[in-house]
């Protein structure tokens, strides 16, 4: 047997773990939903003839995209902040982060019922200060599904952004202040386009854990606040296990999409950023 | 980049500079005058405070006492960006998302430097240190003693008065590191600028500067030309940290000379006032051959026995036992006619009295 061969033998166990929990269970969705049992498109037409489905999955995405920039525009100044710290401190600040992570999603989802409720610290601090007479309908609003989810997913922005700030050479600054730039343009020339592949990925993670997201909407979100997990769910309830599945596949192609989409756009950004006139 | 006529660098005084990181002093009443133009060197271990020195005039580190001046301006309050100071650093800092042309146009395109003018300084830049065909390339396609010189390039391209260079030697191979230095060399004398070189490296120092400040615990320990610090270093650390030396400690002897009790035997007066102990390099030591080969006249002669030779190529340094107890080092040419000295024979060495140089403090 050539060694190349043998040596492929070595990534049979890895082979075999993806092909069972991961082929084998998208292609189970995947027959599902086109076939019932012979093939079929019904779920798929069903889901574009109505508009309350469309409604939903336009919610999902919308979310998903508000959810990921604002983790972007708080995660990334956060890192920042935490890398330009003097090195003793910045582990004790990165646990900080990482704290709330420990904790389930629906704990944390739990919390911001307490928080946001008509009897939550918010109203009862609003009243207090005399803002308000009445409390304020605060939980289950649109807002409330945004501040939770980017509550939950913030901490993986952090660290993402963290990642990549922490290989850039803290010298590269240096250099660029000796040279001439101030800090704001030793910033914008050097740090951010360095740093830019980072908060892209950050931002696509959160936005593909955004698209699935399920239990924050469900306990602090209003009716109209259903994303596609929600929707995915309740039709499982209802044994519409095909209908299900076409959901599903529809979420799974639309996040792909959205990625490749977003990876071949951002690719020229962080092209453009870096690249600056040559003779 | 310059005329050679018009003198381009500019003077540097650090008057009584110190910087305390809680109770620990990194730089104490710093005092130190360099020239317009002159290349010098600060050379100390790790810890010695020559990188904090550096470092505060570039503008990285805040003094907490005393001032700097460039051409009697104070720069202390000055951002690094307007102290028109350039710098190679120890890692290069090259930008790696940036050409080699980039880079090096980096801070011409800062000081808005019109294009065509641009594009000429930083062809000039990269021809001067041979890389005129590299401009396309990026950090990372180049080797280390390009990227050296890449960063050397951008650090001169804006013709600062001021450069600075931290170890920027010590990332590159022992070959590379000895052709850099003919390279630096070079440069100085073409750019003119003023150079403050920080190196732990006593061979480097030696080779390049016009002066070398030797630093000890955030102090000047000794400054002087390269030379004198190596001929006559004034402390014991200076005698031991620049090149090798055998230190002796003496006593004042009857008749103004001093005595050394490790060598038995006593050295006439001469410059010997308040000296505490001598420095004795090991190629001022001769070997006389069995008591035939006279010692010139007033030679001061002492017995060992060998206890290690050392073959270092054009030398041998033998490693000397003293009827003392103490061991000493000594070196010679090969080839002198006489047969190599071997492992427990017994040597006769002499030196000339001028040779031992007084130490006076610690």
């Amino acid at each position: 047997m050539p060694a190349a061969d043998r040596h492929s033998i070595l990534a049979a166990p890895g082979l075999l773990l993806l092909v069972t929990f991961f082929v084998v269970p998208v292609g189970i969705v995947f027959d599902q939903g086109l076939f019932d049992p012979a093939f079929t498109t019904a779920h798929f037409e069903r889901f574009l003839a109505r508009g309350a489905y469309m409604a939903v999955f336009l919610n999902t995405l919308r979310v998903s995209v508000v959810v990921a920039m604002a983790c972007l525009l708080i995660g990334y100044p956060v890192a920042y902040f935490i890398v330009r710290q003097p090195p003793r401190r910045r582990p004790v600040l990165m646990f900080l982060v990482l704290v709330p992570l420990w904790m389930s999603i629906l704990v944390r989802t739990y919390a911001w019922m307490v928080v946001l409720g008509r009897e939550g610290i918010v109203n009862g601090l609003l009243m207090t200060l005399g803002i308000t007479d009445q409390p304020v309908k605060l939980l289950f609003t649109t807002g409330a599904v945004y501040v939770g989810m980017v509550q939950i997913l913030l901490p993986i922005m952090i660290v993402t952004c963290y990642s990549a700030m922490t290989e850039i050479d803290q010298n590269l600054l240096r250099a660029a202040r000796i040279l001439g730039a101030r800090s704001g343009q030793a910033f914008a020339r050097v740090f951010l386009p360095l740093s830019l592949e980072g908060a892209v990925t950050g931002t696509l993670i959160v936005f593909i854990l955004s698209m699935g997201f399920f239990i924050t909407p469900a306990l602090i979100g209003g009716r109209r606040d259903m994303m596609m997990a929600n929707l995915i769910s309740s039709q499982v309830s209802q044994t519409n296990w095909g209908f299900a599945a076409a959901l599903a596949i529809i979420l799974l192609l639309a996040t792909v999409a959205v990625l490749v989409a977003a990876r071949l756009l951002t690719r020229r950004l962080v092209y453009a950023a870096a690249k600056t006139d040559t003779p | 980049m310059t005329d050679s006529t018009e003198p381009s660098g500019a003077r540097i005084r650090f008057h009584n500079v110190s910087k305390r990181y809680g109770d620990v002093a990194a730089l104490a009443d710093f005092d130190l005058e360099i020239g317009a133009g002159e290349f010098l060197t600060l050379l100390g271990p790790s810890g010695s405070g020559k990188t904090t020195a550096l470092n505060i005039l570039a503008g990285f580190t805040e003094a907490s006492g005393g001032d700097v001046r460039i051409d009697g301006q104070s720069i202390l309050s000055l951002p690094p960006e307007k102290r028109n100071v350039g710098m190679v650093f120890q890692s290069f800092a090259l930008f790696p998302h940036m050409s080699v042309f980039e880079n090096v146009a980096f801070p011409l395109k800062l000081r808005k430097t019109p294009k065509p003018v641009m594009r000429d300084k930083v062809a000039e830049a990269l021809d001067m240190v041979r890389l005129g065909d590299y401009a396309g390339r990026r950090p990372s396609e180049l080797s280390g003693g390009q990227q050296q010189r890449v960063a050397l390039a951008r650090a001169v391209v804006f013709q600062p008065a001021v450069l600075l260079m931290d170890e920027s030697l010590s990332a590159l191979d022992l070959k590379l590191r000895e052709a850099m230095r003919l390279e630096i060399r070079h440069l100085h004398s073409r750019l003119g600028s003023t150079i403050v070189f920080v190196t732990h490296d006593q061979g480097e120092a030696l080779t390049l500067s016009d002066r070398i400040a030797v630093m000890r615990d955030g102090r000047i320990a000794q400054i002087d030309t390269p030379d004198r610090v190596y001929d006559q270093p004034t402390t014991r650390f200076v005698a031991e940290f620049i090149g090798q030396t055998n230190l002796f400690d003496v006593t004042p002897a009857d008749g103004g000379g001093v005595h050394v009790a490790d060598l038995g035997v006593a050295i006439p007066a001469e410059g010997m006032n308040g000296a505490k102990a001598i420095s004795l390099r090991p190629e001022k030591i001769r070997a006389l051959a069995n008591g035939s080969d006279a010692p010139d006249a007033g030679m001061v002669v002492f017995d060992g026995m060998v206890d290690e030779p050392l073959f270092l190529g054009e030398t041998v340094q033998y490693s000397v036992n003293l009827p003392s107890g103490r061991t000493m080092q000594f070196r010679e040419n090969r080839g002198e006619g006489r047969a190599p000295l071997r492992r427990n024979d017994r040597v006769r060495l002499a030196f000339r009295p001028h040779d031992a140089v007084p130490i006076v403090r610690d």
